[in-house]
């Protein structure tokens, strides 16, 4: 005999409620396959691409505490707001970010990413002009390349300044999916 | 000495498994102990609390250690805190945790004849080194009730061991 499901979401409804979950996270269905979401109450903290929690968790513990559980709660909003981007009602992601632990560089990046507009297209080289490190644009590849929130923070809109794709953590496929989404091919 | 100290608590925090790990490997055996204890009606609520209390002092662990142990104390404790709420007070003291004991381990044969509450207190403290208010998250008290227990429970061991 098993826990039986409703009394595994009714623990983990509580928990949420009364606020002990350092990290809530759980897989987000969307038309460009499942999605793994994670979220602390100070904000959006991941999506990635591998669904699968199992390899995640232990990243999300050492950044935020153990108490990482799977919530659907705790990723209510970034759901909803994956939900409306994919079908064509949002342009802007109004979620707020929990980009702890990360190093001031990356945090400056990543800033200057999240203003690139929907439907737009920025390069390596002007990410790191605008941060005022006009010579570091391999390193903003690095950024990308390790960018935890991968579609709301768009790091899909960053392409080489010859104009090719260069690379994506989800596969240049869904770099070229995404860029159509939003109409900039 | 600051070096060593934050090495120690990034090891920590790499042993101590993330939550939902925990959880997915213990509940099963958690809520059957439950259903024995309390039967099926009563097993789910206190099935809740006890990972409500696990989680409320997960975070303050020291390390990753016997949480099989740990989780199967604190449940015995919901149980016994039930049990409390459902039968007169004279009985308690009697109300052993005779059958399916946790593995205690170490301390198990030594605090076997200490009430449930101060056992529990004198084995999560000198068995796995938790503080005080972890201790009484665990058993759902205060931190002076924990140490109160447990103070109380080693020298009721030091009067059975000199006599």
């Amino acid at each position: 005999m098993t826990v039986s499901s409703d009394l595994d979401r009714r623990f983990r409804e509580a928990a949420v409620a009364l606020d002990l979950v350092d990290m809530g996270f759980d897989v987000v269905d969307t038309p460009i396959g499942q999605l793994f979401v994670a979220a602390s109450t100070r904000g959006l903290a991941a999506i990635s691409f591998e669904a699968d929690p199992d390899n995640q968790l232990e990243r999300l513990a050492r950044i935020a505490g153990p108490a990482v559980l799977r919530s659907p709660k705790s990723v209510d909003a970034a759901r909803r707001e994956l939900d409306e981007y994919f079908a064509g009602r949002r342009r802007v992601f109004d979620l707020a970010l929990d980009l702890r632990a990360l190093p001031q560089f990356t945090v400056s990046v990543l800033h200057e990413l999240a203003r690139v507009p929907f439907g737009e297209t920025t390069t390596y080289g002007a990410l790191a002009a605008a941060v005022g490190r006009p010579r570091a644009a391999r390193a903003v590849g690095t950024v990308m390349n390790r960018n935890r929130i991968p579609i709301v923070l768009p790091c899909h809109r960053v392409i080489g300044s010859g104009g090719d794709l260069v690379g994506y953590a989800g596969g240049l496929d869904l770099k070229i999916t995404l860029l159509e989404l939003e109409g900039a091919r | 000495m600051r070096a060593a100290v934050r090495w120690m608590t990034m090891m920590h925090a790499v042993t101590i498994p993330p939550f939902e790990h925990f959880y997915e490997q213990h509940r099963i055996e958690v809520h059957r102990l439950l259903r024995r204890r309390l039967g099926t009606d009563r097993a789910d609520d206190a099935f809740q609390e006890t990972f409500l209390r696990a989680l409320r002092a997960y975070r303050r662990l020291e390390h990753g250690e016997h949480l099989r142990a740990w989780v199967l104390t604190i449940a015995q404790n919901v149980a016994l805190d039930a049990l409390r709420r459902s039968r007169p007070s004279a009985e308690l003291v009697e109300t052993g945790i005779e059958d399916s004991r946790p593995a205690y381990e170490d301390l198990a044969d030594l605090t076997d004849g200490l009430p449930p509450k101060e056992r529990a207190a004198v084995v999560l403290r000198y068995g796995y080194d938790l503080s005080y208010d972890q201790i009484a998250s665990a058993l759902g008290s205060t931190p002076d009730a924990a140490r109160q227990a447990a103070s109380t429970g080693i020298r009721r061991l030091r009067r059975s061991a000199s006599s």
